[in-house]
């Protein structure tokens, strides 16, 4: 029974440890990392799982320990130990010690992301408008500004320069949706009522995935979407000819 | 019980009772129902991510003939709805604080039943009338809710947003809010027995842990629970009498304008705020309760006191305390500012801590023991492991900036699975083997029990492991298909993996309705005190009659008198002797 007992925990901590190990390579991991504010998020990720990991060890490590030599047949009695008070105070100061570092890491990352005072102020800026089950973009016309008759309207792809702060402000004109861009570590939800400040930049052009990450009804697993993120030239040159074309077709702004 | 029900027949013994025995039995027998439909729900959705809008063999032509035999996408929302909310609001949480905290309070207290007998029949009542009203809604216009078990405005309110937004969630806010008034009755009923019903000489210091956890649960429900049952009223109203808590203006939902109907204003954030100022204790409620049970289980097959047994007092009021605060950290992703998400990261932080001390307590409770390995102890063990898990994938979800990207992934179904299940449920199987005996007279099979635990380990294992690779990948909850995007699709491979060994561990599970079937008949006959523990229930007969003891108690030690220094044999029982005429109800610490 105790070999058994024992060589669960054991198997259980071997199993962990294996899979962690291989799915980096099976791409059971972080997708490949697009943003800036995707370097310290997956350093924290990493980090974290190093701490956890050695606390995982070392717990299975005693549990599996005590657990053997503890169902060993012995005729003798346990020795009743009520508990010890440096013991006690020593664990609880190591693992408040982890604890405290870990919430220090993570203060200059999350002041990165929900700071104010780090929103970029210019730069190229857009509209995020959610809707059952389908995403709809907004960029500022040849006037700049943004919520006036002539913004160029776009759906499923927003485009966006790359290598430079973006600013976005999402809405939803009914539920809650959630802006979720896997490759650039970056989930907001977007709340029905309010408009949500949301900044990041993409290093390097490319295709990234749109997830919506918070239910929204029935067709919530269909409302994917695209950002698609190319260099400042380009970008400059999309944003004249989707003007020209919104001017040519007289389409209305009718939101 | 068994004498008295001969003369009284089966109505009067099983149904009318106010016995907080039978009471407790009720909500077991209630509860363990809701978590079988649960997990035959979770199947159906398993079955969905692995083989998406597939014909189901034999079972789609029975259930789903409408929909050509598939789960359709609005099926699958009320899917996840309901395994939700069966499993917290009807299973767990009824199995912990109705079942465990009726059938163990009084008799580890020595108190001959609860402190108001029939207010603890008229909860389960209540709560049967909730699960009643929970179940109808699949069988209204629209289907069962289906906004998540979490039921976010505007999505839950406004029947144009979802199928399920109709009947269906009227049904399932009622279902809340009746189970609430049930939930803090019952919680009532535990303080004040507990408070005032021990024995002479059982003092709180000297009270068994299951004690502690089930109390300090109540507390904790007292404390929260009315908060999300009046924000359930609220959406009532909403729905009912045209008040807008919880819709913006401006709204244009499935081409229906809230506004043309004069009910805009609100704020959907308010019921985020509500729910999970309950919701997030309610996983304390639903583990403080287990922890205390491990605590006993552990020391008694191990044969030694409980380590640190004041820190671990202490560390379940802290959690308590603690878990008041923290429930911002489910809203790191809705807008919230700076400031406010860094108090909430940091109360999550320290709330790791008291667990965290628990976890090494637990390991230094049965370090230099003398291990039984009874069924009880191999399920308790397999606890801690678990739970080990379970805490540290939350330091993740503690970090804010982690949690950003991991938010509504797979990855938190992993952690909070590791916990409720890994966690919550293999104590309740451990606490059944304990328990077993008082409760019937009869003990349930250990090798059976063995080889149930060896085998729900694994698989569960099989089952939650591989969702954290999911979320880590970025493969959010809560999707019907997850190859609609590019992304997820190499994760085939591991949702199929996981979905077949949910299968197996849900077969597994027979092994205990066959153990628990064949053990009412024939399993072995047991005394008071089949195990040697020392506390108060193994001093009543095995079950107890109505009224559970048959001497006066008096307490003269604390609860973990094991080992060595406990006297003549390794045990030292917490009564002794027995003053007789002395008013149970009449004890202070």
């Amino acid at each position: 029974m105790r070999h058994l007992a024992a060589a669960l925990i054991v198997i259980l901590t071997a199993a962990v440890i294996v899979l962690f190990a291989v799915s980096p390579g099976q791409g059971w991991w972080l997708p490949p990392a697009a943003s800036t504010i995707a370097r310290p998020i997956d350093a924290l990720f990493d980090g974290i799982l190093v701490t956890a990991a050695v606390g995982f060890v070392l717990v299975m490590a005693l549990l599996t320990w005590a657990v053997w030599r503890g169902a060993s047949p012995r005729a003798d009695r346990a020795r009743s130990v009520h508990g010890h008070l440096g013991l006690e105070l020593g664990w609880t100061a190591a693992i408040g010690a982890v604890l405290v570092t870990v919430a220090l890491a993570q203060l200059p990352t999350w002041a990165a992301l929900r700071d104010t005072a780090a929103m970029p102020a210019g730069g190229a800026t857009a509209t995020v408008l959610a809707q059952q089950f389908a995403w709809r973009f907004g960029y500022a016309g040849d006037d700049g500004v943004l919520g006036t008759p002539d913004d160029i309207e776009a759906a499923s792809e927003l485009v966006l320069p790359a290598g430079e702060p973006v600013l976005l402000t999402l809405r939803s004109r009914d539920v809650i949706h959630s802006f979720f861009v896997p490759a650039l570590r970056v989930k907001q939800d977007v709340v029905p009522g309010r408009a949500i400040p949301l900044w990041f930049t993409i290093e390097r052009p490319g295709t990234y995935e749109l997830v919506c990450a918070e239910l929204c009804g029935l067709g919530h697993y269909a409302m994917a979407g695209r950002v698609r993120a190319i260099p400042r030239g380009e970008y400059d040159a999309w944003l004249a000819q989707q003007s020209r074309a919104r001017l040519s077709t007289g389409v209305e702004d009718r939101r | 019980m068994s004498h008295a029900g001969a003369q009284r027949g089966f109505v009067r013994t099983w149904v009318l009772s106010t016995d907080h025995k039978v009471v407790g039995i009720q909500y077991l027998v209630a509860s363990a129902s809701m978590l079988l439909f649960g997990g035959l729900l979770a199947m159906a959705m398993r079955w969905q991510l692995a083989w998406p809008w597939t014909e189901m063999p034999i079972l789609g032509k029975l259930l789903f003939p409408a929909t050509g035999r598939v789960i359709s996408p609005a099926f699958y929302t009320s899917l996840f709805t309901m395994h939700g909310t069966a499993m917290v609001f009807f299973a767990i949480l009824p199995l912990l604080t109705g079942a465990f905290g009726n059938f163990l309070i009084p008799l580890l207290v020595g108190a001959p039943d609860m402190a108001f007998p029939r207010l603890n029949a008229a909860s389960f009542w209540i709560l049967l009338f909730a699960m009643g009203l929970f179940l109808a809604g699949f069988f209204v216009e629209g289907g069962a809710a289906s906004a998540g078990w979490t039921s976010y405005p505007p999505l839950a309110t406004l029947p144009s947003a979802a199928p399920g937004s109709g009947s269906g969630q009227t049904l399932w806010l009622l279902a809340i809010v009746v189970s609430g008034v049930a939930s803090i009755l019952n919680a009532l009923n535990a303080v004040v027995t507990v408070v005032k019903m021990r024995v002479p000489g059982l003092t709180w210091m000297r009270l068994p842990l299951t004690v502690w956890g089930l109390f300090v649960a109540a507390a904790l429900v007292l404390a929260a629970l009315p908060v999300l049952t009046a924000g359930g009223v609220l959406q009532l109203a909403d729905r009912w009498i045209g008040t807008a808590f919880y819709t913006p203006m401006g709204l244009m939902v499935n081409q229906f304008a809230p506004d043309a109907a004069g009910a805009t204003g609100g704020v959907p954030l308010l019921w985020q705020h509500l729910f999970w100022f309950y919701s997030h204790p309610a996983v304390y409620v639903m583990v403080l309760p287990a922890m205390g049970m491990v605590s006993d289980i552990l020391a008694v097959n191990a044969r030694k006191p409980v380590f640190g047994y004041r820190p671990m007092v202490w560390a379940i009021v802290a959690i308590a305390g603690l878990g008041l605060i923290v429930w911002g950290h489910h809203m790191f992703t809705s807008g919230m500012g700076l400031e406010i998400g860094r108090a909430f990261m940091i109360s999550t932080m320290l709330i790791a801590l008291p667990s965290a001390v628990k976890t090494f307590n637990w390991v230094a409770t049965i370090w230099g023991g003398r291990i039984r390995l009874t069924a009880a102890m191999c399920f308790v063990l397999g606890f801690v492991a678990l739970f080990v898990i379970g805490g540290l994938s939350g330091i993740w979800l503690a970090a804010t900036p982690v949690d950003v990207y991991l938010h509504d992934t797979m990855l938190v179904v992993a952690h909070f699975h590791y916990i409720v299940f890994g966690g919550t449920v293999m104590a309740v199987f451990g606490a059944l083997h304990h328990w077993f005996p008082k409760m019937t007279g009869r003990a349930l099979s250990e090798n059976l029990g063995r080889v149930h635990c060896a085998g729900t380990f694994v698989a569960l294992n099989c089952v939650f492991l591989p969702m954290h690779q999911l979320g880590i990948a970025g493969m959010i909850r809560r999707t019907a298909d997850p190859n609609v995007y590019a992304l997820y699709q190499h994760l085939e491979p591991l949702n199929r993996f996981v979905t077949w060994s949910a299968f197996a561990l849900m077969a597994w599970q027979v092994l205990f309705l066959v153990n628990v079937v064949w053990s009412l008949r024939s399993g072995t006959r047991v005394g008071r005190n089949p195990w040697q523990g020392t506390t108060l229930e193994w001093e009543a007969p095995s079950p107890p009659g109505h009224g559970n003891f048959d001497r006066d108690l008096v307490v003269e030690c604390g609860p973990y008198e094991y080992g060595d220094a406990a006297g003549e044999h390794d045990w030292r029982p917490q009564a002794r002797g027995g003053r007789p005429g002395v008013d149970p109800t009449a004890s202070r610490s």
